[in-house]
């Protein structure tokens, strides 16, 4: 029986968040909290592997209280049981402070039922900085395998999992030893669509919530703001480009103009 | 932590296929500047099986100094052993500022090592600069999806690090009689401590070129309206002697492979052309391709913000406008 620990994240909808012309900061208003979809990912994965080998398949999740939501999201998805972390001490963490919160959780989760793997998104829409799992790995001092695209053999009883990671040009068929986290692509699987006993657990479902007090041996100095090494300086909208030249004419009389200005690059066309 | 034990820029020098990658020759260029400005040297580190004889090349993209870890142990790229030597030398030297590059083995190796150091580490930066008297690195990055730049600071611990986006910093011309001083370093690792093997590794090699090396990069969107219609992409690649480039939503739509696609989730290419055919222009897509030399636009909607990020634009049919290209392109290069 494996227990799989999912670590998720709910993230603004960035393909329509709308930004502020006048002031360059952006209207999460505008924009609805969705879950990260490479953690929808993760957990899909996480409950395809206890489909597979049985076991349980816990998520995690650090934000604020309207994180629940991400958090009934992946009880549709299959998983059994959700676990929130959210306390004000816990705001305004980057990647360092984040893996921190995450691991002091995880552990807290280990003591009622040992992990034998984690999994995370290969990044957040939002922050997407990508580091957050291979920190949390490097904390529990199990192995981070990043980038899985698939998940060939999980043996517990051996205690190893073979996962294929990709590469720029293809991929690579890696041996670990468990426990161990993957940080998973995409491409690992198809969401399937959430049963309706799912969603019925879903809508009742109730996290177990725990703020910086109920952790154990925490150094609150490594938490939140004060616990960031990176400080967010400064935010600015992207330069506009000024934009280019209309060609005009007929569509041919387009087309002649366009092969002049192409061919002007002479030596791409010797 | 005493700041003025730390010193000298870095780089992480990737090997890839025997030779070092070329987003570390662009970081010893930017990391050049960064350490004209500090008045400091250039490092970089290599670590790998038999890679001894890059360093020389390191020298001659401007690197002054460059640590090396050759053993076995490094034939594959693996978390474990790479960042127990690069933290060695990291604890031993004392880098002020240590950059990667944003692949994947970069951005693994930086953020397993941050965490163990710990100290700071800014991901996917497009822009670098120094404050000359503090020292303090100045990294920015596109967040929320492109919506935004920021700049992060690592103000209170060091080494300050970043990982760097390929194809944004420029590397410099090579000076063949450039040298340096070789480093030789060791750290005992034993095979059988290792929690990771690696059992095979798979290229997936295609032989068209690749769109991240190609001089002509035609790319077409969902303005193509069809599997079928994005043929015609194809094609004028054929005809330019280009590759295939796309959108995110082509992608997937399922009308190309995920190799194909340019922006922020998918490769940054800064060729000589650039076509972006029925493609609107979203952010996401115009930092993968705004570097490009020529950018041209095909577009029905005159509004479409690709217009703004383009050098030429045509306004109209792309379903009319290519095959009238491809034509006249035949006729002037018949081969
Ligand atoms: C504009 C901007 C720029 C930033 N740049 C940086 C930077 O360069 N360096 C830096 O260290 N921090 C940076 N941050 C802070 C960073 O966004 C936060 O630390 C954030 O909490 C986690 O990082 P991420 O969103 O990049 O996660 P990623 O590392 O991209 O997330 C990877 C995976 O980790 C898991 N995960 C991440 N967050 C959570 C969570 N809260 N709960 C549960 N699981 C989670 C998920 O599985 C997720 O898929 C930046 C923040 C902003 C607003
Ligand atoms: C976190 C995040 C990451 C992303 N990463 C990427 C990325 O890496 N790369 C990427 O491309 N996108 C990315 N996106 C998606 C991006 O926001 C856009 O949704 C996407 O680029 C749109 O693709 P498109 O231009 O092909 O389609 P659309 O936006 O649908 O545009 C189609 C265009 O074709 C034009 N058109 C229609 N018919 C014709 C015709 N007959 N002739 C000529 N023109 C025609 C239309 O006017 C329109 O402008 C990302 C989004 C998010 C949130």
């Amino acid at each position: 029986m494996l227990h799989i620990v999912a670590c998720i994240k709910q993230v603004p909808d960035t393909k329509i968040i709308k930004m502020n012309p006048k002031t360059n900061t952006m209207d999460r208003a505008s924009a609805p909290a969705i879950l990260n979809p490479y953690d929808a990912h993760a957990v899909e994965e996480a409950v395809r592997l206890k489909k597979k080998y049985g076991g349980t398949v816990s998520v995690l999740t650090m934000g604020p209280p309207p994180a629940v939501k991400a958090i009934k999201k992946c009880i549709e998805l299959g998983a059994d049981e959700g676990y929130m972390i959210s306390d004000r001490a816990f705001a305004g963490a980057d990647t360092l402070a984040t893996s921190y919160a995450l691991t002091k959780a995880l552990e807290k989760i280990a003591k009622h039922q040992p992990i034998d793997l984690v999994i995370c998104g290969k990044m957040t829409i939002d922050g997407d900085t990508g580091q957050v799992g291979p920190g949390i790995a490097r904390r529990l001092n199990i192995p981070p395998l990043t980038g899985v695209k698939k998940v060939v053999e999980i043996n517990k009883e051996k205690g190893y999992a073979i996962v294929q990671r990709k590469l720029e040009d293809g991929y690579e068929v890696v041996k670990s030893t468990l426990p161990c986290l993957f940080t998973v692509e995409k491409e690992i699987n198809d969401i399937s669509f959430a049963p309706l006993p799912n969603m019925i657990k879903a809508a009742r479902y109730q996290p177990t919530i725990w703020t910086a007090d109920d952790l154990e041996n925490v150094d609150r100095k490594q938490l939140g703001l004060k616990g960031s090494p990176t400080i967010v300086s400064k935010v600015w909208a992207p330069p506009k480009p000024e934009g280019g030249q209309l060609l005009e004419g007929t569509a041919q009389e387009q087309v002649n103009k366009l092969l002049s200005i192409i061919f002007e690059k002479k030596e791409l066309f010797q | 932590m005493n700041f003025d034990d730390y010193r000298g820029i870095w780089v992480y020098l990737e090997v890839k296929d025997g030779k070092i990658a070329p987003v570390s020759l662009e970081l010893l260029g930017a990391g050049r500047k960064l350490a004209d400005k500090r008045g400091t040297e250039l490092a970089g580190v290599l670590i790998g099986s038999n890679v001894k004889p890059l360093a020389s090349t390191a020298f001659v993209y401007g690197a002054d100094v460059v640590y090396v870890y050759d053993d076995p142990i490094f034939e594959h790229y693996r978390t474990e052993p790479y960042m127990r030597a690069l933290h060695d030398c990291c604890q031993k030297h004392k880098p002020e500022v240590l950059l990667y590059g944003a692949t994947p083995t970069g951005k693994d190796l930086a953020s397993a090592i941050a965490t163990d150091l710990p100290t700071g580490l800014t991901a996917d930066t497009t822009m670098l600069d120094i404050e000359e008297d503090t020292g303090l690195l100045l990294a920015s990055r596109p967040a929320f999806g492109g919506n935004i730049m920021a700049t992060i600071l690592c103000k209170k611990y060091r080494p300050q690090m970043a990982t760097v986006r390929p194809k944004v910093m420029k590397a410099l011309s090579p000076q063949p009689n450039r040298t340096g001083k070789i480093v030789e370093e060791h750290i005992s690792l034993r095979e059988e401590e290792m929690r990771t093997k690696v059992l095979e590794v798979v290229r997936e090699t295609t032989k068209k070129v690749r769109i991240d090396e190609a001089d002509i990069v035609v790319a077409g969107g969902k303005g193509m309206g069809s599997k079928e219609g994005f043929q015609l992409i194809h094609q004028l690649a054929d005809a330019l002697g280009g590759a295939v480039g796309a959108s995110r939503d082509v992608v997937e739509a399922g009308w190309i492979d995920h190799h194909h696609q340019v922006g922020q989730t998918g490769v940054t290419v800064t060729p000589k052309i650039y076509f972006a055919i029925g493609i609107s222009g979203a952010i996401q897509h115009v930092v993968g391709m705004q570097n490009s030399e020529l950018i041209i636009a095909i577009n029905k909607d005159p509004n479409a913000p690709i217009f703004q990020s383009c050098h030429y634009g045509i306004v109209g049919d792309a379903l009319e406008i290519v095959p009238l290209l491809i034509e006249r392109i035949k006729e002037e290069l018949p081969n």
